[in-house]
C-alpha cells in the first residue's frame, strides 16, 4: 500500500525533540524538584510480613518526636481506591497483604525528622499463612488475600470470584476447540513461567498533596495520567472533580508503573491531617521495589493442535497472572492477554481462561506491553516447539498461520483491510538476518539464530477519549495544550509535528505547554497503551482544523471570498490561485483590525477530540466483541553467541520490524525501538523478584536486581519501519511505544536452541540458568539436578 | 558537626556550611537547590547523580560533602556558557539521545569529561565510560552515538 500523503513538510522528519533544551540543560522540572511553601515530608513504615493481622499500632512516641506534624494509620482512611476493581487501601487496614505494604505514614517538618520518628513506631502483628505462588492461590482452601472481595465495586468488564483469590476471570471461546483438536495431527502441551519484575523508573514515585480546609485538593505528581488520578480520587473521596487540581511536570520514566492512581490519595489525606500544608512523598529505591506496584508474574499453559501441513487448528490457553496483593489495575492486564491470547496468528478454534490472581506478593499494575510481553514469551516459544515437532522451519510455520487482514482475531473481529501486516514484518527480519544460513561460530562459542513475532492493541475502556487545544498568539505563533503526559516517549514532539503539518506552521513556532494541569489542560484518558500518538494525534488534527476554520472565517470576510477558496500555507492565508491576494497569519489570529480600528473576529482557539470508534465490552462468557482500536504488528530476528562455560549470551545482531503505519518522527521511533528492545532483553535475561520462604523480596536494590547497561546492548541493531497506513490514524500512524519491548527475549531463547539445543521455558534466562541447561544436557540429567 | 568548606562550583567560588553526614548529592540538591543533579538510589548503583569533581565523574551520592573541600565541581547547570550549549549538549539533541531526561545530565557530564580525555573515543570506550550510569528509556545506542560523534567533530 502506498502512503496516502507524500507532500509532507513536518510529519515524517526527524525534528529535534521539543523537550530537548530543558532536559539537556538540567532545568526540566520533575515532581521531586518542586518545593512549596510550608511543605512537609513523609516516611512510611512498611510491613515486614507478607500476610499478617495487625493487632496493634503504637504511635505515641512518634507523635511526640521532634518536628512531627501527623501520624496516620490505615483506619484514618476508611475508603478504598481502584481503577477497575476498588480493592486497595491507602494504608493497610486490619491486615497486611505483602511485605512492603505501607502501614503507617509519619509526616514531619523535615525528611530527617520523619525518618527518626518512623523508627519509634511499633506495630504488633499476628502472622498468617501467606500465598506465594499463583498455582497455590487457586487451590481449594488456600488462604484468602481478600476475604471481602464480594463487597468491592468493580467495572462491568471484570469478573471477580468472591470466596477465592481470583480478582478477575476472563474467558474466551471461538469456534469449537475440541473439534479442532480432533482435526489435528499433532498436539503439543507446554508450561511457561516468569516472576514479577519492577518498572525501575529512574525517578521513583513522587507525589505532593494538599487538602485545604475549604475542600480544595491540589496534587503535584509523577503520574502518567493526571485525569485518571483526578477521577478516581473524586470517586473515592466523594469530592467533586472541579475541586481537585492535578499538576504533572516531566516524568522520569513511567513504563506503566505510574499509570492509574498510586500514592496520590495518601499524600492528599496526610495533608488534610496536617491542616492543609503540602505533604511530599518520594519513594526510596528500596521502596520503589517493594512498596510501589510491579509488573505481574505469569504462569501459562498452552495446548496447541496442528495439521501435519502446518495449519494451527486449535489452541487451549490458560494464563494465570500473579497480581500480588491488589489488582485494582492488574485485572485489565489479564483481560488484555485474554483477548490477544493467540499472538499474531489465525487460530480457528480457541478456548482461553485468563485469570488475575491475588497472592501475598507486591501489587501488580500496568507495565509497558500490558500482559503481552508475558504471554508472547509462552506463545512465541510454543510456535518454535510446534514447528520443530512438525519438522517445519519456524519462519515458514509462522507465515503459514499469519493473521492477515480478512481473518478473524480471537474475539471474532475480522482484521481490517488497513491493519498492519505481520507477514511483511516476519519476512523483513528473516531476510536481514540471513535466515536459513548457518552462522559461522568462533572456536568454542556456538552461534544461533532465532525469530519471534508480536502484536498488540491498546487495552482501554471502549469509551476512552482524548482532547487537544491550539491557542494562537498575537504574532501568529501558537501553543499546543495536551492531556497526554511526556514520559520520555516523545509524544510532545510528534504531536507538535502533526499540528505543524495541519496548520502549515513551522514546528519551532508551536510551543507545547510542558506540563499537564487538569484545570487548564484538555482531557486525555491515560498516557498508556501506545494510544497517545493515535488518539491524541487525531484530537490535535481536529483542533488544528478547527483553528484553521476560525482563521478562514475571519479571512473570508476581510478578503471577501468564500472560505472554500482560501489556502493556508507558510503562515499566510491567500486566495486559491492568487497567492498575491492574502494576509499574514498574525494579521488574523487575534482578529483582523482595519486601519480605522474596526475588528473582525477575535483570538483563535482550536479545540479537538477523539473517542475510540466502535469498540465494545466483550461478551462475559465467550470474550467475543471489539476490543481493539488498532492492531500493531512486529517481529524480531537475532543472531546470538553463547559461551558454554559461563552461560553468557551475546547478541551479535538484532533486526526489528514494526508496521507502524507512519513514522511521524523517525528519530524518536528509533529511540523507542532501541530502548524497548533493551528493556525486553533486560527483563528477559536479567530481571526478576526473588523471595525468601516467607515472601520477603531478597533483591530490592539495583546491586542485586540488575537492569541492562550500555555494555549489554546488541552489537548491531537494525530497525525496519514498515508503513502500511491505518486510514483513520493521524497521517496513517498507529504507535510504537510498547511494541518495541515485546518478544526480543523470546527470539533470543529461540536462537539458544539453534545454537546449543537447549529449550528454555521460564524467565529470566540468566547466564546461570542457561549454564544449568547446558550442563543438564551434557550430563543427561534434569535441570533441577544441576548443582 | 557543621563545618565550612570552600568549593569552586560551576566556576564560582563558594563557601558553604555542611554537616559531616551530608552527601554531595544532598548538598547540591537540597541545600544549594541545584536540581539538575538527580537522585536515584543513594548507593552508587544507578549513577544518575553523576557530577564532575576536579574534572572526574563521581557519583555524588557516594561522596560526603566535607570531602569536596577545595574541589572544583561541575554540575549540569554549569555546562552551557553565555547562552550557548556545550558541544556535547548539541550532539545529544542532534542524536535524539534522551527520552524522559532523568539520567540525561549524568550522561552529558560523563560525555563532556570523555571529550577532554584525548583521542580514541570510539563506541567501545564510550560504552565502558557510561557503564556505571543506568538509563531505562533509550537503550543507550543514541547516547553512545552522540558522544562518539561529538568526539569526532572536536
Amino acid at each position: 500500500m502506498k502512503n496516502f500523503r507524500e507532500d509532507l513538510k513536518y510529519v515524517g522528519k526527524p525534528v529535534p525533540r521539543v523537550d530537548s533544551y530543558e532536559k539537556i540543560l538540567g532545568v526540566a522540572e520533575y515532581t521531586g524538584d518542586i518545593e512549596l511553601p510550608g511543605m512537609l515530608h513523609t516516611k512510611l513504615v512498611l510491613s515486614p510480613y507478607a500476610h499478617a493481622k495487625i493487632k496493634a499500632i503504637h504511635t505515641e512516641k512518634a507523635r511526640k518526636a521532634s518536628g512531627v506534624v501527623a501520624v496516620a494509620v490505615g483506619d484514618d482512611f476508611p475508603f478504598r481506591v481502584g481503577l477497575y476493581v476498588n480493592d486497595r487501601n491507602v494504608l493497610a487496614r486490619k491486615k497486611v497483604r505483602w511485605a512492603g505494604e505501607p502501614v503507617v505514614a509519619v509526616v514531619a517538618e523535615t525528611l530527617e525528622q520523619a525518618y527518626e520518628a518512623a523508627e519509634l513506631i511499633e506495630v504488633e502483628y499476628e502472622p498468617l499463612q501467606p500465598v506465594l505462588d499463583v498455582r497455590d492461590a487457586l487451590k481449594p482452601g488456600a488462604p484468602l488475600v481478600h476475604e471481602e472481595l464480594g463487597e468491592y465495586a468493580h467495572s462491568p468488564a471484570f469478573h471477580p470470584i468472591p470466596g477465592t483469590n481470583i480478582a478477575s476471570r476472563f474467558t474466551l471461546k471461538k469456534g469449537d476447540v475440541e473439534l479442532g483438536f480432533k482435526q489435528s495431527d499433532v498436539i503439543l502441551e507446554n508450561e511457561f513461567m516468569m516472576p514479577q519484575v519492577s518498572h525501575v523508573p529512574l525517578e521513583t514515585h513522587t507525589s505532593i498533596g494538599q487538602y485545604m480546609p475549604d475542600g480544595k485538593i491540589k496534587i503535584w505528581t509523577s503520574a502518567q495520567s493526571p485525569f485518571t488520578v483526578r477521577h478516581i480520587l473524586s470517586v473515592s473521596l466523594g469530592v467533586p472533580e472541579h475541586k481537585i487540581s492535578v499538576y504533572v511536570p516531566y516524568i522520569g520514566g513511567g513504563f506503566g508503573g505510574k499509570a492509574g492512581i498510586n500514592f496520590e490519595p495518601l499524600v492528599v489525606m496526610l495533608s488534610k491531617m496536617a491542616g492543609g500544608r503540602p505533604v511530599k512523598l518520594e519513594l526510596t529505591r528500596e521502596e520503589q521495589f517493594i512498596t510501589a506496584p510491579v509488573r505481574q508474574g505469569l504462569y501459562a499453559k498452552l495446548k496447541t493442535g496442528v495439521k501435519r501441513s502446518g495449519e494451527i487448528m486449535a489452541e487451549k490457553i490458560l494464563y494465570v497472572y500473579d497480581a500480588g496483593a491488589y489488582a485494582d489495575y492488574g485485572v485489565n492486564v489479564g483481560r488484555a492477554a485474554g483477548y490477544s491470547c493467540t499472538g499474531p496468528y489465525y487460530v480457528p478454534n480457541v478456548e482461553t481462561e485468563s485469570l488475575t490472581v491475588y497472592t501475598n506478593h507486591p501489587w501488580g499494575t500496568a507495565f509497558r506491553g500490558f500482559g503481552h510481553f508475558e504471554f508472547l514469551w509462552a506463545i512465541e516459544r510454543q510456535m518454535d516447539l510446534v514447528a520443530r515437532e512438525l519438522g517445519m522451519d519456524p519462519v515458514e510455520f509462522r507465515l503459514k498461520n499469519a493473521l492477515l487482514p480478512g481473518k478473524t482475531t480471537p474475539t471474532g473481529e475480522v482484521l481490517r483491510e488497513d491493519a498492519g501486516r505481520i507477514d511483511e514484518c516476519i519476512r523483513a527480519v528473516a531476510s536481514r538476518i540471513d535466515w536459513g544460513k548457518k552462522p559461522v561460530a568462533a572456536a568454542g562459542k556456538p552461534r544461533g539464530k532465532g525469530i519471534a513475532a508480536l502484536w498488540k492493541a491498546p487495552a482501554m475502556p471502549p469509551n476512552a477519549s482524548s482532547a487537544a487545544f491550539i491557542k494562537f498568539n498575537e504574532d501568529g505563533t501558537a501553543e499546543l495544550l495536551l492531556g497526554i503526559t511526556e514520559i520520555g516517549q516523545g509524544a510532545e514532539t510528534a504531536l507538535a509535528q502533526i499540528a505543524a503539518e495541519e496548520l502549515g506552521l513551522p514546528v519551532e513556532k508551536i510551543k507545547v505547554v510542558p506540563f499537564r494541569h487538569t484545570d487548564v489542560s484538555p482531557y486525555s484518558w491515560q498516557t498508556v497503551a501506545s494510544r497517545g500518538l493515535f488518539m491524541d494525534g487525531r484530537a490535535v488534527q481536529m483542533a488544528a482544523r478547527d483553528a484553521k476554520n476560525q482563521i478562514f472565517d475571519i479571512a473570508s470576510q476581510v478578503l471577501r471570498v468564500s472560505k472554500e477558496d482560501l489556502v493556508l500555507s507558510d503562515e499566510r492565508v491567500h486566495v486559491r490561485g492568487r497567492p498575491e491576494v492574502g494576509l499574514e497569519l498574525r494579521q488574523l489570529v487575534n482578529g483582523y483590525v482595519y486601519p480605522n480600528g474596526n475588528v473582525v473576529g477575535g483570538p483563535v482557539i482550536g479545540r479537538g477530540f477523539y473517542s475510540a470508534a466502535r469498540l465494545t465490552y466483550l461478551d462475559p462468557e465467550t470474550g467475543q466483541g471489539y476490543p481493539a482500536l488498532k492492531w500493531t504488528f512486529g517481529a524480531h530476528a537475532v543472531e546470538v553467541e553463547v559461551d558454554p562455560d559461563t552461560g553468557m549470551v551475546k547478541v551479535l545482531k538484532l533486526v526489528s520490524a514494526f508496521d507502524i503505519g507512519k513514522a511521524i518522527n523517525p528519530a524518536i521511533v528509533l529511540g523507542q525501538a532501541y530502548g524497548g528492545a533493551l528493556q525486553s532483553m533486560s527483563l528477559g535475561l536479567l530481571e526478576g523478584y526473588f523471595y525468601d520462604e516467607k515472601g520477603r523480596m531478597l533483591n530490592p536494590n539495583l546491586t542485586d536486581y540488575k537492569i541492562a547497561r550500555a555494555s549489554d546492548i546488541p552489537e548491531e541493531h537494525e530497525v525496519i519501519i514498515i508503513e502500511n497506513p491505518q486510514l483513520d490514524g493521524p497521517f496513517g500512524a498507529r504507535g510504537i511505544g510498547e511494541l518495541s519491548m515485546l518478544s526480543v527475549e523470546t527470539a533470543i531463547a529461540n536462537a539458544l536452541y539453534d545454537a546449543i539445543g537447549i529449550d528454555l521455558k521460564n524467565l529470566p534466562i540468566t547466564a546461570e540458568y542457561i549454564w544449568k541447561h547446558i550442563q543438564a544436557k551434557k550430563e543427561k540429567i534434569p535441570v533441577e539436578a544441576v548443582t | 558537626m557543621l563545618r565550612s568548606i570552600k568549593v569552586v562550583l560551576n566556576g564560582v567560588e563558594r563557601t558553604v556550611d555542611v554537616e559531616d553526614h551530608w552527601t554531595l548529592l544532598w548538598l547540591l540538591r537540597e541545600k544549594l537547590k541545584l536540581k539538575g543533579t538527580k537522585h536515584g538510589c543513594d548507593r552508587g548503583d544507578c549513577g544518575i547523580c553523576t557530577v564532575l569533581v576536579n574534572n572526574t565523574p563521581v557519583k555524588s551520592c557516594l561522596v560526603l560533602a566535607p570531602e569536596v573541600n577545595g574541589a572544583e565541581i561541575l554540575t549540569i547547570e554549569g555546562l552551557a556558557k553565555e547562552g550557548s550549549l556545550a558541544p556535547i549538549q548539541k550532539s545529544f539533541i542532534e542524536h535524539s539521545a534522551l527520552q524522559c531526561g532523568i539520567c540525561t545530565a549524568a550522561f552529558v557530564l560523563t560525555g563532556h569529561w570523555l571529550l577532554q580525555q584525548g583521542d580514541g573515543v570510539d563506541r567501545k570506550r564510550v560504552a565502558e565510560a557510561i557503564d556505571g550510569i543506568l538509563c531505562r528509556c533509550t537503550g543507550y545506542r543514541q547516547i553512545i552515538e552522540a558522544i562518539v560523534d561529538a568526539a569526532r567533530k572536536k
